[in-house]
């Protein structure tokens, strides 16, 4: 075979269960007392320090990490059950996501041992955001292509440039960012960037609010002007970023988060269309749910490849690319089924909200954090075309 | 997979491989590889996986059998496999024992219906049986006045019409005039024609899975050794685009399939709604999957993969025939919606993460 993929029926261990329900009552709670609203999901809006804060105190902000830095010790299957959970309630999680997915577990990695110790345990108890600064005004799915300078100097690093498209910047407390800090060589383009910890609200650096088409300022541009970082900020490699990014990323691409989006519209049009639906709209429904479940089998596998120490870099492509496509056209199918909801559904308002708000975030989900066309590039080299 | 799973797949993995070689078959225009092949799978106890010793099968696991499955598909097996497979599945819960022979079971479809009358003889047409024309015997599901039978039928009783289906394999139209079973026994509380259907719908939804890891694996073949504009097409962003999207159809039929599988294997009931959620979506996504990716399968390979000499059609056209045995995604997609709809918006959530 030239292609061996493996999506073998994970299921979520029994343990699971009892977590789920608990993060259904909290949300529940939560929901209750007004801290958001499940139906308006505008999470990316909403910056929650104190639900935030509230997730860190259960203990489900780095809880696969090691007790001695703030976590749970617990599995990744774990994990998801979490995420899922707020994902499908609209809970506003963009104050820990990014740290708790991604920034956490480079840290641990990467950084020195007094770092850690500083920074994991705060990110646990939800007080700290994250940003990553990958992208630059002339780079962006050509990642090596950056050109903020990292030069060195007495101590550290002086950094100037620019990045952008840098979500959540403007309310972080420190971005993962990649500098350059040598040329690319002949015979490696990708040589010469080193990643780093940087810590923002300082001089030196200027965070501008981009609009978005959805209206919200959700990303940033963010300029250094001889912003100093010190030595011990230096994450892995210097020169050698590139050997850094590939494995983290099939944790990156295969979450929940990469097919449940949008799924709010899909909850809200089964309510509007009732317990009775005509032939067109069940049958509709039927294949969104058969997809979304679907979606959800391949992100558990892959989850459960991770969790047991394996490498499923294409398999997480895979889902990346299918889950966001799917959540993308979402909206448009519902809408297409909506057309014939009954006027008099009492949910007819939330649902069409729901919908335009839903279409305009569509666009986005196939370029952030890797688009379409990088991802079937990395497939295609998986399958023995590269 | 567990390693039982792996001995049976591997034992009905070589006897494809020596016996069914997609090639050797697509030119034997006479099909003097069928009796062979057959012979084979009977000896090594495959056709009768499912059922236990007792009843004259093999007593292989309900997940063994799957995994056969998943490799028939892989070779587009066009001997009736996964029919007597799944006829000697429905006889067992009936406790009515297998005979030797190539079977396949009525109805295929869940809109058609036999029924059971008071003198106990079956009377019903079923349409798009498939291999009914092959077959010896069948294993049928009836309605009467009691509640739901399963029976033992001579197909030689039967009236036959043949017919051919997308793939070239037989799927005929089977009429039962008061026929009187071979042996007929009431199937137990909550067995139903649903039932059986998911059972079929999940045995193709494996197949298709098959049929398009298969379709994958030719068609980057293919693309590494067919030269145009003086590079392999492989080459060409496009292409690779269009098989790394096959690839996510393949990956997407294969997740469904076996987790579908799966959720037979560990259920204590097969009349749940989770049992129903994943055997449905599997035949809906597997039949979509088989639309998309044999749409790409035959693209990559041009005009070449359009000629009957070439094995790509053994693969797609039975990748998109299964689609219609034992209820269309269009089918399940209706049921699975008004299942959806009487739950309730705020269960769909905590049933597709019941899965």
């Amino acid at each position: 075979m030239t292609a061996a993929l493996r999506f073998d029926p994970i299921r979520l261990p029994e343990k699971c269960e009892q977590l789920r329900k608990e993060v259904r009552a909290f949300l529940a709670e939560e929901i209750a007392a007004g801290t958001f609203d499940p139906y308006a999901p505008n999470r990316e809006d909403n910056d929650a320090p104190e639900f935030s804060r509230r997730v860190g105190a259960k203990g489900w902000l780095g809880m696969t990490w090691p007790k001695k830095y703030g976590g749970q010790e617990r599995s990744f299957l774990e994990r998801y059950v979490v995420t899922e959970e707020m994902r499908v309630a609209n809970a506003p999680t963009r104050r820990f996501f990014v740290a708790d997915r991604q920034s956490g577990p480079v840290l641990l990695k990467y950084a020195p041992e007094h770092i850690k110790m500083d920074i994991l345990p705060r990110i646990c108890r939800g007080e700290v955001c994250f940003a990553i600064g990958m992208s630059e005004p002339n780079s962006g799915s050509d990642l090596f292509a950056a050109k903020t300078r990292a030069t060195k100097t007495d101590g550290g690093y002086l950094i100037n440039g620019t990045k952008i498209w840098t979500s959540s910047a403007h309310i972080a407390d420190y971005m993962i960012a990649i500098f350059r800090t040598s040329p690319p060589t002949k015979e490696n383009r990708r040589h010469g960037l080193t990643q780093f910890l940087v810590k923002m609200k300082q001089p030196g650096i200027q965070v501008n609010p981009i609009g978005q088409i959805t209206g919200q300022f959700e990303f940033n541009e963010v300029v250094f002007t001889d912003y100093f970082v010190p030595d011990d900020h230096v994450l892995g490699e210097v020169d050698g970023a590139w050997k850094q990014a590939t494995s983290e990323l099939a944790y990156e691409r295969s979450g929940p988060e990469r097919f449940l989006e949008t799924y709010y519209v899909l909850t809200e049009l089964v309510r509007a269309v009732g317990k009775n639906p005509d032939t067109r709209s069940a049958e509709g429904i039927g294949r969104l749910v058969a997809q979304v479940h679907t979606m959800r089998r391949m992100s558990v596998s892959v989850a459960g490849m991770l969790q047991a120490g394996k490498e499923p870099v294409v398999e997480a492509s895979i889902v990346k690319d299918i889950g966001t496509v799917w959540e993308q056209q979402l909206p448009h199918r519902v809408r297409d089924l909506a057309a014939f909801v009954e006027e008099t559904a009492t949910n007819r308002e939330t649902l069409e909200k729901q919908l335009d708000f839903a279409i305009k975030t569509a666009p986005k989900l196939t370029i952030q954090g890797g688009t379409t066309e990088v991802l079937r590039g990395i497939i295609a080299r998986g399958l023995g075309l590269r | 997979m567990a390693e039982s799973e792996n001995i049976v797949a591997e034992t009905a993995e070589k006897i494809f491989a020596d016996l069914a070689d997609a090639q050797t078959i697509n030119h034997d225009k006479q099909g003097a590889w069928k009796a062979p092949l057959w012979q084979a799978l009977t000896e090594a106890g495959l056709p009768l996986s499912w059922v236990p010793d007792d009843l004259g099968g093999s007593g292989a696991s309900l997940a063994e059998g799957f995994a056969v499955l998943n490799v028939a598909g892989r070779h587009a097996i066009a001997v009736p496999l996964a029919e007597t497979m799944l006829a000697g599945w429905l006889l067992t819960q009936g406790k009515i024992a297998s005979p030797e022979g190539e079977m396949t079971v009525v109805p295929a479809s869940p809109k058609d219906r036999v029924t059971l009358a008071a003198d106990g003889s079956l009377s019903g047409r079923a349409r798009g049986v498939p291999f009914a024309k092959d077959a010896k015997h069948f294993a049928v599901l009836a309605d009467g006045k009691d509640g739901v039978s399963i029976a033992l039928v001579d197909a030689a009783k039967c009236r036959i019409e043949s017919g051919t289906g997308l793939g070239g394999d037989h799927s005929d139209t089977v009429t039962l005039d008061k026929v009187q079973p071979v042996s007929i026994k009431p199937a137990s509380k909550g067995f139903n024609q649903t039932t059986l259907m998911l059972m079929g719908g999940v045995v193709r939804s494996l197949q298709i899975a098959g049929a398009l890891e298969s379709m994958l694996d030719i068609s980057v073949r293919y693309s590494n050794e067919r030269v145009a504009f003086e590079k392999k097409i492989s080459k060409f962003q496009a292409v690779q685009h269009n098989l790394a999207r096959l690839a996510g159809e393949s990956a997407a039929a294969l997740a469904a399939a076996t987790s579908a599988a799966d959720s037979i294997v560990s259920a204590k009931s097969l009349d749940t709604d989770a049992v129903f959620l994943e055997a449905a979506s599997a035949k809906i996504r597997c039949s979509e999957a088989a639309e998309k990716g044999s749409a790409i399968a035959h693209q990559v390979h041009g005009a070449i993969g359009f000629t009957i000499e070439h094995i790509l059609h053994r693969y797609s056209l039975r990748a998109l025939a299964w689609r219609d045995d034992f209820g269309s995604e269009s089918h399940w997609a209706v049921e699975l919606g008004k299942l959806v709809a009487i739950r309730g918006a705020d269960e769909l959530w905590p049933l597709v993460a019941s899965r």
